[in-house]
């Protein structure tokens, strides 16, 4: 299992959306996930990636008030 | 009961994208089926969706939605709906759904990866109505239909009864089927369903099976009122409608046809027409010994003398055996076929069966003999494994 830095995490995320159809120049910190076209179903299967790579679970709850790319990075470095 | 008009047809099919396409290549003799097999290689999914839409669609799906496109554009609807949304609907038929889908998951599982959360809206046999309703609207009913090779004539028929009965105005329906996959090849193989010689032949003495292909045939249905306030061209009208059962055997037709021939004899009265007041069939004709001896049958029990006095030929023989997509494709077709007064060919025809003595177009397209006064009058046939019966009546404008 990957070491959860949060550069590792950055990338991990920012591949996971490029691979869910998001153009890798839209991605920042701040961008929202409506702008990038990413709903509920992407980020299931975000949650999947995350498990697979870090053991970090993410409940449908907490994915709910995830707005910003940054604040999925945050969410998965707050529950390593 | 209002009368329901075709405004758009719309296509995607191993002899290229379109409608006309198919049409015109079918009429020209030109065979879509590549060693053995029917698929649409002329399809690309980045020449019509995202990188982002394309993995949110399985393969049937995406057919289902470029083949809706087609006939949108040619229905006039680039505005925006000629109706209000909720009462604008979808109903599209396939034989399998998303199996690639279902299959390449169960992969992944084997092999100790994830099912992804898309496995089960991609899978789903409903899928192709879904994505037309989200695409175009469509706030009105939307389902799927599954009744296997008669999938796409039945949901044209459900479609027809829901804007007769007044539950939508307007209606996105056809079938679409993609399943060109080694399991439906071994699994249809092992029912001795598929051409050991990768040929189709219908209504042939050499016929010895189908082959597989794949696409999707839409059309856009219109309450005949709406198309004609809007000023719509109409392309021909959705007449009538015959569904029945053989309630006999899972994969065998009855061999007596009577249910096949109930079918076409419901539907040509649903749309008032006299059993002697057709000018072509568009037969299901698959190509396999038991199919095409039946159907052969269930035509002349259903039109009498007539049945030797009309062209019928097969799509089958030019695009392979579309599963749930067939019907839905073979109406599009028919509908040009009427509109050019063209019977086109069962290519490959050339030994009738024995017992097989109706008129197939072997070979090369024919000019239908229609007679003064009354437009080209058509109908298509499809029939499912299951013994559904589903027969399509119609006419052009």
């Amino acid at each position: 299992m990957a070491t959860i830095t949060t550069e590792a995490v950055q990338q991990t995320v920012t591949d996971a959306l490029v691979s869910f159809g998001a153009e890798p120049s839209e991605i920042a910190m701040d961008t929202e996930l409506t702008a990038l076209d990413i709903d509920s179903l992407d980020l299931a299967e975000m949650s999947q990636i995350v498990d697979d790579e870090y053991g970090v679970s993410l409940k449908s709850t907490d994915v709910t008030t995830i707005k910003t790319v940054g604040d999925i990075i945050e969410l998965i470095v707050s529950k390593a | 009961m209002r009368d329901v008009v075709i405004t758009g047809v719309g296509a995607v099919t191993p002899l290229g994208v379109g409608a006309r396409t198919l049409h015109e290549r079918w009429t020209a003799g030109v065979c879509g089926i590549v060693d053995g097999e029917a698929a649409c290689s002329g399809y690309e999914a980045t020449d019509h969706f995202s990188r982002k839409e394309a993995r949110r669609l399985d393969r049937f799906t995406q057919l289902a939605l470029v083949a809706a496109d087609e006939a949108v554009a040619e229905a006039g609807w680039g505005d925006g709906l000629p109706v209000a949304p909720d009462r604008a609907g979808s109903i599209v038929g396939t034989g399998i759904g998303g199996i690639w889908t279902l299959l390449d998951n169960y992969k992944s599982l084997l092999e100790g990866g994830q099912v992804g959360p898309l496995a089960v809206p991609l899978m789903m046999g409903n899928a192709g109505a879904a994505a037309v309703s989200m695409k175009h609207q469509l706030e009105g009913p939307s389902f799927g239909v599954m009744s296997a090779c008669a999938a796409g004539s039945n949901a044209i028929g459900v479609a027809l009864r829901a804007i007769q009965h007044g539950e939508a105005d307007v209606v996105i329906t056809g079938g679409s089927e993609a399943a060109l996959h080694p399991l439906t090849r071994a699994a249809f193989g092992a029912l001795d369903a598929l051409s050991d010689l990768g040929v189709s032949r219908p209504f042939d003495a050499r016929r010895d099976g189908f082959v597989m292909g794949e696409g999707a045939g839409m059309l856009v249905l219109e309450a005949g009122d709406v198309a004609r306030a809007r000023g719509a061209r109409i392309l021909g009208t959705l007449a009538g409608y015959g569904a029945t059962s053989d309630a006999h055997h899972l994969t065998a037709p009855r061999s007596d046809g009577a249910r096949a021939a109930a079918a076409i004899t419901i539907a040509l009265g649903d749309a008032g027409y006299s059993s002697d007041a057709i000018d072509y069939i568009n037969a299901h004709g698959t190509s396999t010994p038991l199919n095409d001896a039946a159907e052969t049958t269930a035509i002349k029990q259903a039109l009498g003398d007539h049945a030797h006095k009309i062209p019928i030929s097969s799509t089958k023989s030019a695009i392979g055996h579309l599963l749930g997509a067939a019907g839905a494709v073979e109406a599009v077709a028919t509908v040009l076929a009427l509109r050019d007064r063209v019977a086109p060919p069962t290519l490959g025809h050339e030994q009738p069966g024995e017992g097989l003595d109706l008129d197939y177009v072997p070979g090369k397209a024919r000019a239908m003999q229609v007679p003064d006064g009354r437009p080209a009058r058509a109908i298509s046939t499809s029939f499912g494994f299951g013994g559904h019966n589903a027969v399509l009546a119609m006419e052009a404008t």
